[in-house]
């Protein structure tokens, strides 16, 4: 049975670092359906959010594969249930006046913003759950998508009282 | 001090005696300042040969061996001799020169991105900005390859770094690695939970892979098997962990394996992994073997259990420190029935061979030079049918059984040898192996008469490449295709050009009289032995 997982790692913040990873998911076979990177509040210590999926083995051995790695300092893994997931995208979109209102519509209801604009394209901005963006993506569809760029999924477990 | 010397003195510190490698100017200023140090450098005639030599020195002396190379092409030729080390999990510390630092990345004259290139071959990769981390990164470097799950370690260090003034050497006491705690004891609980299962099993049995030798247990192995009479099997790895004939020990598993063995460990009911990887030639079908039976895997990589075969009890750590707890238990049991059912197996399913009268039967010839063989002796087998058959046949008393196993690199038995002869002069070291994989290292000849390095090599020869040739005789019905080996040299003049002694044998007759003389030969010397060119392992 295929499952998705959310893989939060801590690496050190050094070169090379993360073509180790990408390179241990790309000859081990492994999936990735998102990666992000970002310095975290300690200068020398990134962050990765790194989404993968696959049968239950293959998700073990992905924890397990990246443990082993040196530069890792620690690797939290949960399920969708488990976190709280965000992704941001901007999306730039060809209108015209007969849908225009439609957009805007669409746009009020998704919690999405309109963030440029110009004589026939406007960009809009979303920052949601992963499936949330997806489904704007689909509900512009039948519009005319320009251009999409999307950060990847970003993570954290959920407030626990006691959380180290 | 510069950092060139600053490497020698952190080698001086960690106690290597010998550093195997081939200079070009990128690692000159290294090879200028070991003038200065007693340590031995070995100059190889192929740098892929380093690493096997070095492979050697580790595994005869459970230090991690070490090889120094230039830049560029220096660096890439040793890839495949780390590959080989990292697929055994044999320790080595590979140092590369680099270009200078500021040239990095501009693709000038012999730059190799060599940190990029190894990334899956190796523990863990350094390249060096800086002269004053060499201390802390030298140190970092040995205690990683030889800790935990072992491996190779390479450190890149630029031309300019190697000549860059070092502020103040200090060796580091200890490492301070926030990413790196490897788990040497045994949960208490997962012990219980063996026991267990051992106290019910009526048909145990300890399968033991080349982590019991890196791990030094295998006398606590030992001696655990025979206080309760558990019967053995090993990995192709794992041979040489115990006596060859010890009663308790039924041969090597795999499809090159025993197939008493094989039946064995199918049959068994609790089947006790000791550092092994349940790789596909150990075991073609993991999760039909494993169907109705306990499997307790112990290993030092947690990533190894659960990768091929799915554990009942997966035990995590060091297998010295394993046994020892598990000897502590209270724990009774009685294999005798099983331990009977074994040996009527081994009656059974013994493979008889139709040797080839005309030429010398391997397995004549093995069983006899082993048998003759001193008790410690190093026997270092290659690659291809030669392996097989030594794998097979060779009667391991108290001493070593080298190869490669993971990555099955051809002309590793020559060079290993090296290492090994150099690392345990008073030992017995002989390497065997097949024309093909001969002509792979027979460069090296040279090295050990520079260096005064005693040689014993045999090679079968079959003028083919005999392993493939049988996998095409399988496979595509005697269609061969690229294994004839016509135009290989005359060996009794190649070898008389480096002063080496030649022997030959033709027959299984004269087996005996040849094996004894090529043994007391106290010269360099070669023993040609004419093989069955159509013999097959199976």
């Amino acid at each position: 049975m295929k499952a998705k997982r959310i893989y939060s790692v801590t690496v050190e913040n050094r070169s090379g670092v993360l073509s180790g990873v990408s390179g241990l998911f790309a000859r081990r076979c492994f999936n990735i359906d998102s990666l992000t990177v970002g310095e975290t509040d300690t200068p020398d210590i990134s962050s990765m959010t790194i989404v993968s999926s696959g049968d239950e083995r293959t998700l073990e051995q992905i924890e397990k594969q990246l443990n082993k790695k040196l530069d890792i300092i620690k690797v939290k893994t949960f399920n969708e249930n488990q976190c709280v997931s965000r992704e941001l995208m901007l999306m730039k979109v060809k209108y015209n006046k007969t849908n225009r209102n439609e957009i805007m519509e669409i746009c009020e209801v998704m919690k999405a913003d309109i963030v440029d604009m110009s004589l026939h394209y406007m960009m809009i901005q979303v920052c949601d759950t992963p499936e949330r963006v997806q489904l704007l993506i689909n509900m512009f569809k039948s519009i005319s998508i320009v251009e999409i760029a999307r950060t990847g999924t970003l993570s954290l477990s959920k407030c626990v009282e006691n959380d180290g | 001090m510069i950092g060139a010397e600053a490497i020698v003195k952190c080698l001086e510190a960690e106690g290597v005696q010998y550093v195997f490698g081939y200079p070009g100017v990128a690692i000159c200023p290294f090879y200028n300042s070991i003038l200065d140090s007693d340590i031995r450098t070995i100059l190889v005639r192929t740098e892929q040969n380093a690493a096997h030599s070095a492979s050697g020195v580790a595994r005869l002396t459970d230090k991690p061996g070490v090889c120094a190379v230039t830049s560029g092409p220096g660096a890439t030729n040793i890839i495949t001799g780390i590959a080989t080390a990292y697929a055994d999990s044999i320790p080595l510390v590979v140092i590369t020169g680099q270009v200078n630092s500021e040239l990095l990345g501009s693709d000038v004259f012999q730059e190799a991105d060599i940190t990029g290139a190894v990334e899956s071959f190796v523990k863990y990769s350094y390249l060096v900005r800086n002269a004053d981390d060499i201390p802390r990164i030298f140190k970092e470097a040995f205690y990683i390859a030889n800790s935990g799950r072992k491996g190779p370690v390479l450190i890149d260090i630029p031309f300019d770094i190697q000549n860059a003034a070092v502020k103040k050497f200090e060796y580091p006491e200890s490492v301070n690695l926030r990413t790196y705690k490897p788990t040497v004891k045994g949960n208490s609980a997962q012990i219980k939970k063996v026991i267990k299962e051992l106290a019910k099993a009526k048909k145990p049995i300890i399968c033991i892979g080349g982590g019991v030798q890196l791990g030094n247990a295998e006398e606590v192995v030992l001696d655990f098997a025979e206080k309760h009479g558990i019967p053995m099997v090993t990995t192709m790895m794992g041979i040489g962990t115990i006596p060859t004939n010890h009663p308790l020990h039924f041969g090597m598993v795999g499809n090159n394996g025993k197939p008493y063995a094989n039946k064995a460990m199918n049959e068994s009911d609790v089947l006790l992994m000791v550092g092994a990887r349940v790789a596909d030639r150990a075991v073609s079908q993991p999760d039909l073997l494993m169907k109705g039976k306990i499997l307790i895997h112990i290993d030092v990589d947690p990533a190894e259990i659960g990768k091929n075969a799915v554990s009942s009890i997966p035990l995590v750590g060091d297998c010295k420190n394993i046994f020892e707890d598990l000897a502590k238990e209270n724990l009774t049991m009685d294999c005798s029935d099983w331990v009977y059912t074994l040996n009527q197996y081994k009656k059974e399913l013994k493979i008889v061979r139709h040797p080839n009268s005309e030429y010398v039967d391997p397995e004549h010839f093995i069983t006899a030079l082993t048998e003759k063989m001193d008790d410690d002796s190093v026997y270092v087998a290659d690659v291809g049918q030669n392996q097989i058959f030594s794998c097979a046949y060779a009667q391991i008393k108290n001493g070593r059984f080298l190869t490669s196993g993971g990555m099955g690199t051809m002309g590793y038995s020559i060079p290993a040898a090296l290492g090994a002869k150099l690392a345990k002069p008073e030992r017995q070291v002989v390497a065997v192996c097949g024309d093909g994989s001969f002509q792979m290292s027979m460069m090296e000849l040279a090295t050990f008469r520079q260096h005064n390095i005693q040689a014993k090599i045999i090679v079968f020869n079959n003028s083919f490449l005999g392993m493939v040739r049988e996998y095409q005789h399988y496979t595509y019905k005697d269609h061969y295709s690229v294994v004839n080996l016509d135009g290989s040299p005359n060996l009794e003049k190649l070898v008389s050009a480096y002063d080496f002694d030649y022997l030959r044998l033709d027959n299984n007759k004269d087996a005996t009289k040849i094996i004894n003389k090529f043994l007391k030969d106290k010269n360099n010397v070669l023993l040609e032995v004419m093989i069955d060119p159509m013999d097959l392992v199976k």
